[in-house]
């Protein structure tokens, strides 16, 4: 019987002895690299996060918090900012939540499998991917000139709304879709309509997820610049929006939802693009805090996933 | 024990009532889901009806291969080239980044990372995916513009360069995070059957697993492309926003994105050609981002793999 000469590394214990170990070396040498690169990334942006934290550092006065932009650095603050971006937040929750949730539980729950939901869902996925400064050109066009809300708080509200909706949705349709089916059988079995099978038995497991996709929504919202320049948000500002609290009844108003208003974010690229570095000190400050709004709801969202799922057990 | 006097829990009206009610929800959570679609076509059709009024006064020839986009200046041009060879630019250094180490890190965390490595490293990923971008654009303004010129000394301050880098870097956790998803959905027993035939974990990971979740990393590539194409403060920060004709990385140069930006920082009556010609580098942008997502669903649809 004669052995095929191409077969004949193969036969021999020796050779296939040295390409075992060249190959686990290989893959020795694969991990080393992988975990090296993993690490080097995380530590260029640590370093970099680092130092923004320390730029920014000698600005983290009270003062700061407390005062205007202003021409000169020192005294230069981000209150209209940060006033801005809370009110542009209760906007952007208020508006997309309550929409967000319904539209998951209208696609998990009641939507019949057929070609107008399929678009339905098409339109969720591709909004997702819609650059973000598109949104701004659609609220330039839409809310400021056609619903003429200018350039106010409201529209800008409405723009991160819009933004922020796809990703309410699929956190929403996810945790809804984790309800287990008997769950949802055991309710229709006593005799439960399907809305009522979604408030009192769906709704209630899938809190946790819900609320993760909110935040985790309003941490993107939060840091997004480019569709509130298009708009026209001032990056100098000099006095408050009207307060939403008044001493007169009903103690409420909503004048500030017509005022011109800038956002941190904003205020951050304004001081960015200037030349004297003395305001990058400032821009260095209003980005370490602007992360860590971020990262602060993000830690919450994750928290709130942990805390949930241990909760829960089927 | 009679059984005639059986009276029903709930009266016919309220039963009515109840079904009523169950229609009226129905129809408003319908409404909700629509307005996804509304989204979608009010986007479609701002842009277009703002860019038909751009193309009246500037014909789609001129648009589309003049070489110089000056809109707002008295000899005015309107080439949109220079705007998508900025933009074309910072993608492809983003990417020359992104890529290779998105997937080294995904193979990686998929394949061969202890439990606990994972499991720590995931989080971080995606909490790094909420970074607003305007930070990363002082990353690269202050820190790797200074870093760059140090390497070379003739590297203006403004350059597509090192945005282009920090837009990479800032897609490496988006991209790793969604490979690493993908493969950790080759089902188990493939990697079994390459182990039982005596591969290691490198071939098992490059010829099995790279191969069978192939349709989702070129997704996750997909999306790591369009982010870069629509990346707007990175740019607007660090490239410089005068439109400049060349895909030579280390020269400033706007992108689309960072025009839209420039002109909105201004004061541009609405209605004038200035205000028209953002909503149609807009269409532009969208179009971009059209492209590379059909290209990218056909690769994902041609080879999907299935289990």
């Amino acid at each position: 019987m004669s052995v095929n000469p191409a077969m004949a590394p193969f036969l021999d214990p020796n050779s296939v002895k040295r390409g075992l170990s060249r190959r686990k070396v290989l893959d020795k040498v694969f991990v080393i690299i992988g975990l090296t690169v993993m690490l080097a990334c995380l530590a260029i942006l640590a370093v970099l996060f680092i130092d923004l934290i320390k730029d920014g550092s000698e600005r983290f006065t009270w003062d700061f918090f407390t005062n205007f932009a202003s021409r000169r650095a020192e005294r230069a603050g981000i209150l209209a900012a940060w006033v801005g971006t809370t009110l542009i937040m209760v906007v952007t929750a208020i508006c997309a939540v309550p929409v967000g949730v319904a539209a998951a539980i209208y696609l998990e729950e009641y939507a019949p499998k057929n070609w107008f939901t399929a678009i339905i869902e098409i339109n969720v996925t591709n909004l997702a991917g819609v650059p973000s400064i598109v949104y701004g050109l659609l609220a330039l066009g839409l809310f400021v000139y056609e619903f003429d809300l200018g350039q106010s708080i409201a529209a800008a509200g409405l723009t991160l709304a819009l933004l922020i909706l796809p990703i309410v949705i699929v956190a929403t349709r996810e945790s809804i879709r984790s309800v287990p089916k008997a769950i949802r059988e055991a309710a229709y079995g006593l005799g439960a309509t399907r809305w009522e099978v979604t408030k009192d038995h769906v709704l209630p497991y899938s809190t946790g997820g819900i609320l993760t996709g909110m935040i985790l929504g309003l941490s993107r919202a939060i840091g997004e610049t480019a569709p509130i320049i298009t708009i026209g948000a001032l990056s100098f500002i000099a006095f408050l929006p009207e307060s939403p609290f008044t001493s007169e009844f009903p103690f409420i108003s909503f004048g500030w939802l017509n005022d011109p208003f800038t956002a941190m974010p904003i205020q951050m690229f304004n001081w960015v693009s200037r030349p004297d570095p003395a305001f990058q000190a400032n821009a260095a400050a209003a980005g370490a805090i602007l992360l860590g709004m971020t990262l602060m709801m993000n830690a919450v969202a994750i928290w709130i996933r942990y805390r949930f799922r241990k909760k829960i057990n089927w | 024990m009679s059984t005639t006097d059986f009276t029903p829990a709930l009266s016919r009206s309220a039963l009515r009532y109840r079904k009523l009610r169950d229609r009226t929800i129905e129809l408003l959570l319908l409404a909700a889901a629509l307005v996804a679609v509304f989204t979608t076509l009010a986007i479609v059709a701002i842009l277009l009806i703002e860019s038909s009024a751009f193309f009246e006064h500037v014909s789609i020839v001129d648009f589309l291969t003049d070489t110089m986009w000056t809109p707002l200046f008295a000899d005015a041009h309107y080439g949109i080239l220079p705007l998508v060879a900025g933009t074309l630019t910072t993608t492809m250094v983003a990417l020359i980044v992104a890529v290779p180490l998105g997937t080294l890190i995904a193979i990686y965390l998929s394949e061969f990372a202890p439990h606990r490595i994972r499991e720590t490293v995931k989080p971080i990923l995606e909490l790094l995916g909420a970074v607003p971008t305007v930070v990363y654009g002082y990353f690269a303004l202050t820190m790797v513009t200074p870093a760059l010129q140090w390497l070379m000394p003739d590297l203006p301050g403004f350059n597509m360069l090192s945005a282009g880098l920090v837009i990479g870097l800032m897609i490496v956790p988006y991209v790793s995070s969604l490979s690493e998803d993908a493969m950790r959905a080759v089902p188990r027993y493939m990697r079994e059957g390459s182990y039982a035939m005596g591969a290691t974990r490198l071939q098992t990971a490059l010829r099995v697993v790279v191969p069978g979740a192939f349709s989702g990393l070129a997704a996750a590539f997909i999306l790591g492309i369009s982010r870069a194409v629509g990346e707007t403060m990175v740019v607007a920060i660090a490239a410089g926003m005068q439109p400049n004709l060349t895909f030579d990385p280390r020269e400033p140069a706007a992108t689309i994105t960072a025009y839209i930006v420039q002109v909105s920082l201004g004061d541009l009556p609405h209605g004038s050609i200035g205000y028209q010609s953002i909503f149609a580098a807009g269409l532009v942008l969208m179009f971009l981002t059209l492209i590379f997502n059909v290209v990218g669903f056909s690769l994902t649809r041609r080879f999907r793999e299935a289990y």
